[in-house]
């Protein structure tokens, strides 16, 4: 008996070192493993600190007690919170429509450069960018401040009145709009540069040859293109915009009263602020459903016309 | 193997001699002995402040062989409080940690009692005052020291010159250094005419109406003036009666005379619209009057810190204290303990007091007439008033007497200047109670 159980252990052990040799020897597990630090990663800065925040939601005020959705519940019958969610929607979908448009115009301009001279127009127009948001912000908070403001004293000096440009809510949001715009456009511009590149210049010849005016050219050559870059731009950029907290914090901090709150920078006023972290973590939450619905439909989109492709 | 047995004799013989030895040898004390203590004190402002609290816990670290690791955390960007957030969801992090105005009573079950050493410092110091009590004591028992760094009074700081130029007042005759106030024709009716003169005169008062500290501890006060609670201690609304509204009155009366941005000022907006020149009058710890002193030394050569107009129902002050608080799950609470014991002695306070320039404010009874004060200039006296020394005001903090839950809330959303704000841009009187109401009635679950 002992015999014959020998070679048979001999046989698996064979045989179990080969399905571990061939697991290995697999491109998918191969990927696997050289992508599980980042899995991990992800775990760690992302998948816990979110399942964290549900919990969280989940508390009451003191965090002693299961409250279900109740903090929900209590949210949607606060007046403020649909101010902010107006606020919210407003500060993302006008800053994103304008950040698109400008990022478009400027990277036609500067595709239309001579190859030569485009390098530095690239780096210059990427500055706004690169500079970290809350510097850059800080800036601009000089430029409108109550006492100080720059743009005040231009105006003073050409004969205009002043603008109260973080004491008034329309100013101020408008002021918030404007700082998000110059930070954020330049990575449309960037992206949009990028797809211009890749669009074959036989289409253009074509589309001349065919008598189309430059406007025909950019809605049925262009455009056409580029949509895929700019569906993911735009979702990017909402949810970046949607979840944006340094502009607002630096600049106005939510004021004046709660006119340029947004979900994050109210989260915090609620959350640490005022010491009610369930409610807080509730009002971040809000933010998931409304972009997990934009993002399934901006990639459903792009994957039905890539495979169309 | 060679085993070696150990015979009784030897065994005894062995003992006695080591017991003899242990006995005779002097007891050697390690220079962490009593183990480590972590402390994250707030940051100061004034340059150099820190330096007295480093040196006195020095001093106490190597008196009771305590190995103490100190961190300055800043209150910029909110460093303070986040560190405070996350040390009490992890509960792990300093064993003492800086808290003010609200935080004590917000993480009243993370803290150890420090009833007996209050009870102890009270009977040294003498007493502290009811914004003080009503802060860090939760439930009958105290959950934090009052601490001298940091702690401050927003009381007035007026530009001299101007006060007697469009005004007509003589601050410095009205609080004379070295003697008890002049202050009996200093009231809220003044102070309006005040600020409607030095408005046209061109430098209007400075007084802030977002929602950070600066501004609603001003409002805080001029409510209490009127007697104006927007919730009483018991937890009930007390938002529409008749002292509410004729707080929110005076205030639309005194905007009208403020810049036209106030309400989107922060806690840094009234500093430099003084250290700018364009201020007669701010609300404000004798910072602003340190950094004109460095960046605008004509400005800070007619500042003169002082008290607070007298309302209906007294003059209040705008007090915000800061604590020292021990967590509960801190490994070393006696030695916590013992060294805020030693930090609120009387040469430590003194000292503190001295390094920050007379900014720190002593919260107890005995300890508001360090001659720092008197000697502080220019111009010399210049903050002789702000310790409140002749005790005419009642240091108070917006928000009181509301049980701490509801108010500390009102307070971080600015309810009292967001009520002012929207009064004067024209909402009525009454729905801008109502909205008050309705926030108000948010901030009460549990």
């Amino acid at each position: 008996m002992a015999d014959i159980a020998a070679p048979q252990s001999a046989i698996a052990s064979r045989h179990g070192r080969s399905s571990l040799h061939k697991l290995m020897q697999r491109k998918s597990t191969t990927a696997f493993l050289m992508a599980l630090p980042l899995i991990l990663m992800i775990f760690i800065l992302v998948a816990y600190p979110a399942g964290y925040a549900i919990w969280l939601a989940t508390l009451n005020k003191s965090m002693t007690k299961f409250v279900g959705l109740g903090n929900f519940d209590f949210m949607f019958k606060r007046p403020t919170f649909w101010e902010i969610v107006f606020q919210s929607c407003l500060f993302a979908i006008t800053a994103v429509i304008f950040k698109a448009m400008i990022g478009f115009i400027v990277a036609h301009f500067v595709n239309n450069i001579p190859t030569k001279g485009q390098r530095k127009w690239r780096g210059m127009l990427l500055v706004p960018w690169v500079i970290p948001a809350a510097m850059s912000t800080l800036s601009w908070l000089w430029l409108f401040d109550p006492s100080y403001s720059a743009f005040n004293w231009l105006f003073a000096q050409l004969g205009l009145g002043r603008i109260s440009w973080l004491g008034e809510a329309g100013w101020a949001r408008f002021s918030v709009i404007l700082v998000n715009v110059w930070i954020g456009a330049p990575f449309f511009l960037i992206m949009y540069l990028a797809a211009l590149k890749s669009v074959p210049e036989q289409l253009y010849e074509a589309a001349s040859i065919d008598g189309a005016t430059w406007w025909q050219r950019i809605w049925f050559v262009t455009l056409p293109m580029m949509r895929n870059i700019i569906a993911i731009t735009i979702l990017f950029s909402t949810i970046v915009t949607f979840a944006n907290f340094d502009i607002v914090r630096v600049l106005t901090a939510g004021g004046p009263l709660t006119a340029t709150h947004v979900f994050a920078t109210w989260a915090f006023k609620v959350g640490i602020e005022s010491g009610d972290i369930p409610l807080g973590a509730t009002v971040s939450l809000f933010m998931v459903p409304i972009l997990a619905v934009a993002a399934t439909f901006i990639l459903r989109d792009i994957s039905k016309r890539g495979s169309e492709v | 193997m060679v085993s070696r047995r150990v015979s009784r004799r030897r065994f005894v013989a062995t003992t006695a001699a080591l017991s003899a030895v242990g006995v005779a040898a002097p007891f050697v004390r390690g220079a962490s002995a009593a183990g480590k203590l972590t402390v994250g004190f707030w940051d100061h402002w004034v340059p150099g402040a820190n330096g007295a609290t480093e040196k006195a816990v020095k001093e106490w670290a190597e008196k009771e062989k305590v190995e103490v690791q100190i961190d300055f955390i800043t209150s910029q960007g909110n460093k303070l409080l986040l560190t405070i957030a996350a040390e009490a969801q992890a509960k792990t992090g300093h064993d003492i940690l800086a808290m003010n105005t609200f935080l004590p009573a917000q993480y009243s079950e993370q803290l150890a009692t420090v009833d007996s050493e209050m009870d102890q410092l009270i009977k040294n110091n003498g007493k502290v005052n009811a914004t003080v009590e009503y802060l860090g004591k939760v439930g009958g028992k105290w959950l934090a020291v009052p601490a001298t760094t940091g702690t401050q009074f927003k009381g007035p700081c007026s530009r001299i010159d101007f006060m007697k130029q469009y005004a007509g007042l003589d601050v410095q005759a009205m609080y004379p250094a070295g003697a008890e106030p002049q202050d009996k024709d200093w009231t809220y009716d003044t102070f309006l005419k005040a600020a409607e003169a030095c408005h046209k005169g061109g430098h209007p008062f400075g007084i802030g109406l977002g929602t950070t500290s600066d501004n609603v501890d001003t409002i805080g006060a001029v409510f209490h003036g009127y007697g104006a609670v927007l919730v009483d201690a018991k937890g009930t609304p007390t938002v529409k009666t008749d002292a509410v509204r004729q707080a929110l009155e005076y205030y639309k009366k005194l905007m009208q005379w403020l810049p036209p941005d106030v309400a989107a000022w922060d806690d840094a907006s009234n500093n430099k619209f003084l250290v700018s020149g364009q201020a007669s009058l701010i609300m404000n710890p004798p910072s602003a009057w340190a950094v004109a002193k460095r960046d605008a030394p004509k400005v800070a050569e007619n500042c003169w810190t002082h008290g607070m107009p007298a309302g209906p129902k007294g003059r209040f002050g705008p007090f915000l204290p800061f604590f020292w608080g021990i967590w509960n799950f801190s490994k070393n609470i006696p030695a916590a303990k013992s060294l805020v014991m030693h930090l609120s002695t009387q040469p430590v306070v003194e000292s503190m007091v001295v390094a920050s320039g007379g900014y720190d404010l002593p919260s107890f009874e005995n300890f508001t007439k360090f001659k720092v004060w008197a000697e502080e200039g220019p111009p010399k006296g210049t903050l002789f008033h702000y310790p409140d020394p002749y005790h005419h005001q009642t240091l108070s903090v917006a928000c009181a007497p509301a049980p701490h839950k509801i108010a500390e809330q009102m307070y971080n959303q600015g309810i009292m200047t967001q009520m002012a704000v929207r009064f004067f841009q024209g909402e009525p009187l009454e729905k801008t109670l109502t909205w008050a109401e309705g926030e108000i009635e948010g901030f009460m679950r549990n």
